[in-house]
């Protein structure tokens, strides 16, 4: 378990220092959803896809990070949840002309559903550690095999969204390099943002960090272990079927691999990790190193520097350099960037 | 037997009330599977013995890749998401030999050495103080990365196309009247004599002996003089030399991409989870077992269907006996 993850909350229950946290947050909030905000007023059409990209990273990623940070289940399969909003979208937009809107309710309770019943299995059979990463992770397998070979997901092919000639909100497409398509992801993160904030401080999100610590002493206070560990999977994963959803709505094309491929899974992961794991702003820093690192490289691949340039044309460097930062980061600083500047302003 | 359980077999076997040994009953319903698919399936009988032929070939270079991951988690207690990475890469490592001259074989005898040092300079530098300090998820992240950066890096030096090797042996022999190409009996004659070599290694030498010890408790390994570290070493580059014999022996049949590796990787988990994560023996039957399933399955799934049989199995595995056929309960 995450044990070496501190409280964000502070533990005093004196009522102004608590404001005082939370009015951090909200400012905090308030100030980068601003910042982002006007970005696409600046930006050109390949900046555009940068951000949007980045930003669902990091929707997956604060997801990601309430199942597996905050409430200390590692999942390593969440690929799956990210895959059914992906495809409830695409199945009834494609298939049946319906709204992305509805795909958004729809595949998050789905995505809660089958997380929930998923985790309960998992944890009803004691599973834990790197059993519970295993058993998440081929859950995810199954279903990119099963929609692999079943004929009303297209099989292998996948599902092309269906282009509109004219901007739409109810179909949430709008003419290419709108700033809508940032502003609307952007919003997503925002709220999931303030939600992870309240859940944080809620019972139900203080009850799972101390079952997350330690579960025999949180079980002999009388706290439900299972009924507060179910809540945060159910959360984390319809955040993250949101997240497939918008997916395929930016992409409009999504395939098997696109939506339930062990990449997924890993681009969920790596954005926390980076940032911090179980922190409210680890997984948001995470995303805005990670999204646009690989376009700087590819960037810097593309028209190298002299003393670079034998590295022209090579692929493959991008993931080398978030590889490298990865393992740099698991070792270096195990709380992440965020967690770990967090650390030293505290002392 | 477990890599953990060995130490304390003993006192284990004492209280354990006689019970049908894992491997057969795992044997016992294969062979009921299996005829019940003989005379109640509507498939030709040549192909489905074709089919089980193939499986256990299949089923013993699987055992050999797993037989490295379930030993390092049974020491190490790493989720070795590396592990089909570095298949790739002994498999790359015996392609660059093959290029200058050298026999395939002969290719993969330079390359078990030189993954050993590769697996204990991994270990050693990027793992042992995470392993120390007893946390899950950073091993499992950091050869997360390791995975993503040697595929990268193969990619990086040869490209994506598919390479492929010459084969020194050409032809099929017949077993059971079913054909099957030499260099895949070849992998499973060195699957075996690997799998052996592997457990007299463990049970009779003095590195065996502290291998074992450390697996069963490394804080009275370290009281009694063990150097825990070297140990640790020693055991990633023994799971690095097996993927390296993997790797060898499958090139010649095996289609070359940086990303071919992937696909064991998961399969090991599979495997390894099946069998009890940290059990030899329990990596063999599951390799075995594995590669039956897939081709078995082959024959009314096609495609990739018959992994889903796979995945099923596996998932059915977690939950009914979660430690495995021969594993113990952590």
């Amino acid at each position: 378990m995450i044990s070496t993850v501190e409280a964000p909350a502070p533990v005093v229950q004196e009522d102004r220092l608590r404001d005082t946290w939370l009015r951090r947050q909200l400012v905090a909030l308030v100030v980068g959803f601003a910042a982002v905000a006007v970005l696409p007023l600046f930006l050109g059409d390949q900046a555009q896809t940068v951000v949007v990209r980045t930003l669902i990273f990091a929707i997956m990623a604060v997801g990601w990070n309430i199942m597996s940070g905050i409430g200390g289940m590692f999942s390593f399969g969440h690929a799956a949840f990210f895959g059914i909003g992906a495809y409830t979208c695409a199945y009834l937009l494609a298939d049946h002309g319906i709204s992305p809107w509805i795909s958004m309710v729809v595949g998050a309770v789905i995505a809660a559903v089958v997380g929930t019943l998923i985790a309960y299995a998992c944890l009803r059979y004691r599973l834990a550690g790197a059993y519970f990463a295993l058993a998440t992770f081929a859950f995810a397998q199954l279903f990119l095999l099963l929609v692999q070979n079943l004929e009303v997901f297209n099989k292998t092919e996948g599902f092309n969204v269906p282009i509109l000639s004219h901007d739409s909100w109810a179909m949430l497409q709008f003419k290419l390099g709108s700033p809508i398509y940032i502003w609307i992801p952007l919003t997503i993160l925002a709220l999931a943002v303030l939600g992870t904030i309240f859940y944080v401080r809620s019972r139900a999100g203080q009850f799972v960090r101390a079952v997350r610590d330690d579960e025999t002493a949180a079980a002999s206070l009388g706290i439900n272990a299972l009924k507060y560990r179910l809540i945060a999977v159910a959360a984390s994963c319809a955040l993250t079927a949101v997240a497939g959803v918008y997916y395929t709505q930016y992409y409009f094309y999504v395939g098997p691999e696109q939506a339930f491929g062990a990449a997924v899974s890993v681009e969920a992961i790596v954005p926390a990790v980076i940032g911090g794991i179980g922190t409210i702003w680890g997984p948001v820093i995470g995303a805005a190193v990670i999204g646009p690192l690989s376009e700087l490289i590819n960037d810097l691949l593309r028209s190298p520097p002299p003393f670079l340039e034998f590295l022209q044309g090579a692929s493959g460097l991008d993931v080398i350099v978030y590889s490298v930062i990865l393992i740099a980061i698991v070792i270096f600083l195990p709380k992440g960037i965020f967690g770990s500047i967090r650390e030293r302003f505290r002392r | 037997m477990s890599v953990a359980s060995a130490a304390t077999a003993s006192s284990e076997s004492g209280r354990t009330a006689p019970r049908v040994s894992p491997g057969l009953a795992v044997g016992l319903t294969c062979v009921l599977m299996l005829t019940v698919i003989y005379f109640f399936g509507d498939q030709d009988q040549a192909l489905i013995t074709q089919a089980v032929v193939s499986g256990l070939l299949l089923g013993g270079v699987y055992a050999l890749i797993s037989v490295g991951l379930t030993l390092i988690f049974g020491v190490l207690g790493i989720v070795n998401f590396a592990q089909g990475a570095m298949l790739t890469m002994a498999m790359y490592i015996v392609y660059a030999l093959s290029t200058t001259g050298l026999p395939v074989y002969a290719a993969t005898i330079v390359a078990v050495p030189l993954m050993f040092v590769f697996g204990m300079i991994v270990q050693s530098t990027l793992l042992t103080k995470l392993t120390i300090s007893g946390s899950h998820e950073g091993p499992l992240l950091v050869t997360l990365g390791l995975s993503l950066l040697i595929v990268n890096v193969l990619l990086m030096i040869f490209g994506g196309r598919p390479l492929s090797v010459e084969v020194p042996v050409e032809g099929t022999v017949s077993i059971f009247g079913s054909v099957a190409s030499w260099p895949r009996v070849l992998a499973f004659i060195g699957a075996a004599i690997v799998a052996v070599a592997l457990k007299l290694v463990l049970e009779r030498t003095p590195l065996g002996l502290s291998i074992r010890a450390v697996a069963s408790n490394s804080e009275g390994a370290k009281l009694v003089g063990v150097d825990v570290g070297r140990v640790y070493a020693f055991t990633f580059g023994i799971g690095a030399a097996c993927v390296a014999v993997a790797g060898g022996l499958m090139t010649p049949f095996t289609s070359l991409t940086p990303s071919v590796g992937e696909q064991f990787t998961i399969l090991a988990f599979v495997i390894v989870v099946l069998g009890g994560l940290g059990s030899v023996i329990g990596a063999v039957v599951g390799g075995l077992v594995i590669g039956l399933v897939q081709t078995v399955g082959a024959i009314y799934l096609p495609g990739t269907g018959s992994l889903i049989l796979v995945f099923a199995v596996f998932i059915l595995v977690l939950f009914l006996r979660p430690e495995g056929l021969y594993g113990v309960r952590r």
